[in-house]
């Protein structure tokens, strides 16, 4: 897709050649890590915004800032808060945010407007009271429905409970686990809850395909991505796409949207690359506000800049305006390198709470003496550099 | 005398030339890869380690330790073990049975069979595995389709925990059977005719001449196609690396796939690294026990 944009500019930049190499998303991190290892990297390359952590630790990445304080076009203010400090790691700036995938909850409006609501509530409290009354009415008439599909092979709605309640995931400066504390119980209670009152489906089993199950009424609401508004498109019947709408997400205290995670993918330029004045060039043009634009009417992917959402194609769009709300609210997880298999280890630990193996209290503890081994290393450097 | 020696020396050295290229290549492809790891097993080589070689500790014997602690590797080893004990006899016994057919003198247009049932060895894993994750499909998928017109509700394949080990077992002994199934043609092709006929003019069945002469006859064939089975189920790892990423609830993890996952996916290449040494012990004792109950059987 980005091969679209890349003409443009070479014609802008006579004597910079552009080879554009694509990877399958699900491989491209074991491939880069390996091309790190082997030091074959590319001189610019996009990457999720989670990995950044990684490749920092790794010494693999640009500091980004001195050609930022260079550049005409870059101004940090224009850029979701939130997405932009995904990039930073000990206040150095390694990434340009280039696309951003923030959660907000798809819902069927026919079946919540059975329920008596108009859109979903603004608060998790009021959540399960709608899921009540959307319960209670599908066991009246003797169906099977799930209001609030929370699926158990992804870690999204437990970490966005979990930041809700007032984050704290890890302690001690990031070298132990923290997920039996205070804050991240009150997260995985209300997580258990749905799964407990069936208010969400407690295996994958049941849910074989998502838009199936959506159009049928099996589920009403699900907290996913911006690439879906393309799928339900596509994949809900045409009876039903003016029954689909998007919502921030529900809030644990009282202000509107509830905190939602600032992912997505972000343009960095590798320490190895012998042509980083042109690599940064590459890099302003693709995270450019028109290019981004550009890219959004190609891709639907969304732009992580404030002035490209002024642009009509994305004001019209009516089901991206809950995604520029969520934005407004948006927090960097902890950028630790453990974190992608702190969050994998994770998942697990919400099927244990949903199918009843584990106890929350259980659950937490368990979870927190893994996720303390995996820290291990953290806190034998952070040991080591204390010492003088 | 002296030349004799001196002709014997030439014919070392003249060995030892022909044998140097892949010799070469065995040491730097094979021996020190494995040594490198061998060390690399007592260390805590990770991710920080790529980044600055000045972290790497020296771990002793802790990481073998917390692999015998961690749940997740029993839980891989018993579905290691499960898929050997289970898929290396179907295996086996799959490829005797076509081997049988597709050798009896009954058959016709053997070539043809020969190649069709030798067909998916030489396809693509990754392909295979692909095109079976169609077949396996709950909602959509061939399988459950052709079992519907038996009245049996769709099956969720890979969904489920207690039928995804069994639905690998059943794409791993399809795609293998054939390479066993040629190794067995050949092994019965070696069985002299004439035991047969001197079988047959005494007065015996064609299952009493299976019993009696294909099976002791076919031994050491066995023995060699039991051991590589053996060693290779071991290995286990494309199939639920592409199917279902150890899914679900772990339930298809194999300890290769653990091994892959510490190793390339976490980068924690010490404890990649021991897992491995510990699956080479468990294959190593796996060998030695069949030989010797084979010797006991054979004597």
């Amino acid at each position: 897709m980005v091969r679209q944009l890349i003409p443009e500019f070479e014609r802008m930049n006579p004597g910079i050649h552009v080879i554009v190499q694509q990877i399958p998303w699900t491989a491209a991190h074991e491939k880069l890590l390996t091309a790190v290892a082997g030091e074959s990297t590319p001189d610019v390359c996009q990457i999720g915004n989670t990995w950044v952590p990684e490749f920092a630790v790794l010494n693999s990445l640009e500091p980004l800032d001195p050609f930022v304080g260079r550049s005409h076009d870059f101004h940090r203010e224009d850029f979701f808060d939130g997405v932009l400090k995904m990039n930073v790691i000990d206040s150095t700036l390694y990434g340009i945010p280039w696309y951003v995938d923030t959660r907000v909850i798809y819902y069927r409006r026919d079946l919540l407007r059975e329920a008596g609501y108009s859109e979903p509530p603004r608060t998790w409290e009021g959540v399960l009271k709608l899921s009540d009354v959307m319960r209670r009415n599908a066991n009246a008439k003797g169906i099977q429905r799930y209001p609030f599909f929370l699926p158990t092979n992804e870690w999204v709605p437990a970490i966005v409970l979990g930041m809700q309640s007032g984050g704290h995931f890890l302690k001690d400066n990031n070298t132990h686990g923290n997920f039996s504390g205070p804050q991240f119980r009150t997260a995985f209670e209300l997580l258990a809850k749905f799964y407990h009152k069936e208010y969400s489906p407690s295996g994958m089993q049941l849910i074989t395909n998502l838009y199936d199950s959506f159009s049928d009424g099996l589920i009403s609401m699900y907290i996913t991505g911006p690439w879906n508004i393309g799928e339900f498109s596509r994949r809900i019947p045409p009876r039903l796409q003016n029954e689909w709408m998007t919502a921030p997400l529900p809030s644990m205290d009282s202000i509107s949207p509830g905190i939602s995670l600032p992912l997505g993918t972000s343009l960095i330029v590798f320490r190895q690359s012998r042509r980083k004045e042109a690599a940064w060039k590459l890099v302003e043009f693709l995270a450019s506000r028109e290019q981004s634009i550009a890219f959004y009417r190609i891709t639907g992917n969304l732009p992580p800049r404030r002035s490209a959402w002024e642009d009509t194609s994305l004001a019209r769009n009516k089901y991206i305006q809950a995604f520029f709300k969520q934005l407004q609210r948006v927090d960097p997880l902890p950028q630790i390198a453990e974190w992608e298999q702190v969050v994998i280890k994770l998942q697990l630990y919400v099927e244990y709470i949903a199918t009843n193996t584990l106890s929350v209290d259980e659950a937490l503890r368990k979870f927190d003496s893994e996720v303390d081994q995996m820290l291990e290393k953290r806190r034998w450097l952070a040991e080591r550099d204390r010492k003088p | 005398m002296s030349s004799g020696m001196r002709g014997h020396d030439n014919h070392t050295a003249a060995a030892w030339l022909f044998l140097a290229p892949s010799l070469t290549a065995i040491a730097v492809f094979f021996v020190i890869p494995v040594l490198s790891a061998l060390v690399m097993s007592f260390t805590d080589f990770d991710i920080y380690a790529v980044g600055n070689l000045n972290v790497v500790r020296f771990m002793g014997f802790r990481n073998y330790i917390r692999i015998f602690e961690t749940p997740l590797f029993w839980k891989a080893l018993k579905n290691t073990f499960y898929f050997v004990l289970v898929g290396g006899p179907l295996s086996v016994a799959v490829s005797l049975g076509t081997a049988l057919m597709v050798n009896s003198k009954l058959a016709r247009f053997k070539p043809f069979y020969r190649t069709v049932y030798f067909l998916p060895v030489v396809t693509s894993l990754v392909a295979v595995a692909v095109v079976w994750r169609y077949l396996y499909h709950p909602a959509h998928g061939l399988l459950n389709l052709a079992l519907s017109f038996f009245g049996v509700a769709p099956i969720d394949w890979l969904g489920n925990p207690d039928i995804a080990m069994p639905a690998i077992v059943v794409l791993a002994v399809w795609k293998n059977f054939g390479y066993n199934m040629l190794i067995f043609i050949a092994g019965l092709q070696n069985i002299p005719e004439d035991l047969y006929e001197a079988a047959h003019i005494d007065g015996a069945g064609g299952w009493r001449q299976f019993v009696d002469i294909t099976i002791p006859m076919l031994a050491p064939t066995t023995v060699f196609v039991v051991m590589i089975t053996v060693i290779g189920y071991f290995q286990l790892f494309a199939e639920p690396y592409i199917m279902t990423e150890g899914g679900p609830m772990n339930a298809t993890m194999s300890v290769v796939l653990m091994m892959y996952e510490q190793g390339f996916r976490w980068w924690n290449m010490g404890f990649a690294a021991a897992i491995a040494f510990v699956l080479f012990a468990v294959i190593l004792i796996f060998s030695i026990l069949q030989l010797i109950i084979q010797r006991r059987l054979q004597q």
